[in-house]
């Protein structure tokens, strides 16, 4: 009897510490939310607190009713797009071979690949060569090219091929396929769940990325939306420009930030609870190999 | 690190022979290679700008030696000084708080036994590590507004408003909270992986002994994942000197230098701002070279106690 108290004695602390966490985590959400759908005099008061005070959608319609919002977006999209299929094609082309103990090149290559995860050439040689040497500035290039391999998605992949059963290649060897139909039809096909993965992690990083862009894109129609969020919450956006009647500029002022925040994030946490699974079995895969 | 377990013969064959018989395979990797050698080697040998003056153009290996001339200058520089220091404050602060937070975390979620309820708290905690920097800058500016409602929460205790975000005294504990906000439960990722590889048995042992849970998670859980703990401990120092350089950027303005300002920001405001690329490649150097001389520490000394390590 003693024991099982005390069980739920700890059963009943340990659920009220993961009830704040949860809390904690979840609060900021919240608030950007109740702060987006409220009144500006509401916000100035500081009343809003977890719900809206004096709802309005107003907000919302004027930065859903001026075509940048959506330009912007729509450049993120792109960029999404095409930056995560030429990281995805080349990570995976990449690991096939480095996933091969016959391969007596590998004790090289795997070295001078894993390298790059613990030096690499710092701000300003990146930026000289992409900018300048290479003159990639202001093209879609400077965004989906420089970091579309990385050695670490390297290794999950790597070590996610070197797991699949020799058997299968052996029979596709013995259907005829050479390197590149094994390598299409049957390891590719039974890779899903790290393909899967890994095209989450680089969506990700793809949808959020700011810093590239602003060094990079000096035509503003070209930037993302996450960049523009950054000027929006700097300030750098007047309410005018976002399309504000000068009655509402302080409506607008009080409540773009929270408003672009909520929807810039929208994808990614609609998105999240169906996919975050691949993203944990990948991390997984990758603590299998250290 | 590449310990291969099949395929292993010994092949005695001579070099150019096992490669014209492997070719295909070998031709997979000529084009990441050359990505390799251009977008992360290529500038790794820029840094000779740092002992060469660069005059802007295309030359990413400048025009004419310089010795260490940079390096001097920024050695003697004070406010490069302040960011080094600013740099460590920042991440050894942010390390003491995270490192036994998430390992704590991760054991008391290894304790729940509600798979349900489990599942849920991690879905939610995993969460911010997924949003973008340049929205939890701008989460962290609304809580912390004179508006906010933290000011808010304050005010109710009668206290006046507090402007956050312009005070330098406030930064590392914005910086640290921050950080945990996003990283707190994705970091328990590898520790649950590793504990769920734990052989039960020693559990079954362990309460036979009448072992209570905290004594079973201080003598067979944490045991358990040491290797883990080690690994994330070295890499967590490696980097001990790259605070969360986009985080700092945005969230950092000049009133709040004097305690935000670390050496990657410096190296963006000398180098992009200011251009002055070779005195700033100069400082990235050192602040990389650095980094990784720390790493290899870390990895011998754990290699030797614990015999785990990254390589």
């Amino acid at each position: 009897m003693k024991k099982t108290l005390r069980f739920s004695a700890f059963t009943i602390v340990n659920g009220f510490i993961m009830t704040l966490v949860v809390l904690f985590t979840l609060y900021p959400f919240v608030y950007l939310v109740a702060q987006s759908f409220s009144s500006e005099a509401a916000i100035y008061a500081g009343k809003v607190s977890f719900f809206p005070v004096e709802f309005t959608t107003r907000t919302y319609e004027i930065i859903m009713s001026k075509p940048d919002f959506f330009r912007y977006y729509g450049n993120t999209i792109f960029y999404s797009v095409l930056g995560t299929f030429i990281a995805v094609a080349a990570t995976a082309v990449m690991s096939y071979p480095l996933s091969k103990a016959k391969l007596r090149l590998n004790k090289i290559v795997i070295p001078f690949v894993l390298f790059t995860m613990y030096f690499g050439g710092g701000l300003i040689p990146n930026y000289i060569l992409v900018a300048k040497t290479l003159g990639m500035r202001d093209t879609v290039w400077a965004i989906v090219i420089p970091g579309a391999i990385s050695a670490f998605n390297v290794i999950l992949m790597k070590t996610f091929f070197a797991n699949i059963p020799n058997e299968l290649e052996e029979a596709g060897r013995v259907d005829g396929l050479d390197v590149f139909g094994i390598f299409t039809r049957i390891i590719l096909p039974l890779s899903k769940p790290i393909i899967a993965t890994i095209t989450l992690f680089v969506i990700v990083g793809m949808w959020n990325n700011w810093f590239g862009p602003s060094l990079y894109l000096q035509s503003k129609e070209k930037w993302p939306i996450a960049l523009y969020l950054k000027q929006i919450i700097d300030n750098a956006v007047s309410p005018t420009e976002i399309g504000a009647a000068s009655e509402e500029t302080s409506q607008i002022a009080a409540t773009v930030k929270s408003t672009a925040m909520v929807l810039t994030s929208l994808p990614i946490i609609c998105m999240y609870p169906f996919v975050q699974r691949y993203f944990v079995q990948g991390m997984m895969i990758g603590a299998v190999k250290g | 690190m590449a310990a291969y377990t099949k395929d292993q013969v010994a092949d005695a064959s001579p070099l150019w022979k096992h490669v014209r018989k492997e070719w295909k395979l070998y031709s997979f990797l000529v084009i990441p290679l050359i990505y390799f050698v251009i977008f992360k080697y290529a500038p790794m040998i820029g840094n000779i700008i740092a002992f060469r003056k660069y005059r802007g153009g295309p030359n990413i290996l400048g025009s004419e030696w310089v010795g260490f001339q940079y390096f001097e200058m920024f050695m003697n520089d004070p406010t490069f000084w302040r960011a080094f220091f600013n740099d460590l404050t920042l991440s050894v602060s942010y390390l003491a708080v995270k490192f036994p937070l998430t390992l704590l975390f991760a054991l008391l979620l290894h304790e729940i036994r509600w798979m349900k309820w489990k599942k849920f708290v991690q879905t939610v905690s995993y969460l911010p590590h997924f949003i973008s920097i340049v929205i939890v800058v701008g989460m962290v500016k609304e809580m912390v507004s004179l508006t906010g409602p933290i000011n808010a929460l304050l005010g109710k205790f009668g206290m006046e408003p507090i402007a956050f975000i312009s005070l330098p005294e406030w930064f590392p504990t914005l910086y640290v909270t921050s950080g945990i906000w996003q990283s707190l439960g994705w970091g328990t990722i590898l520790y649950l992986a590793a504990m769920t590889a734990i052989n039960t048995e020693l559990y079954e042992a362990a309460k036979i002994d009448g072992a209570t849970r905290f004594r079973q998670a201080l003598h067979v859980t944490i045991p358990g994942i040491l290797p883990t703990i080690m690994v994330l401990l070295i890499l967590d120092i490696g980097s001990i000197l790259g605070s969360n350089f986009e985080k700092i950027l945005l969230m950092y303005n000049p009133l709040t230098y004097e305690t935000a300002d670390v050496i990657s920001t410096y190296v963006y405001r000398m180098g992009i701002t200011g251009g002055n690329f070779s005195f700033a490649t100069a400082v990235g150097l050192f602040e990389g070279i650095i980094g990784l001389i720390l790493v290899t520490i870390a990895n011998e000394i754990s290699k030797r106690t614990t015999k785990s390590s990254l390589w």
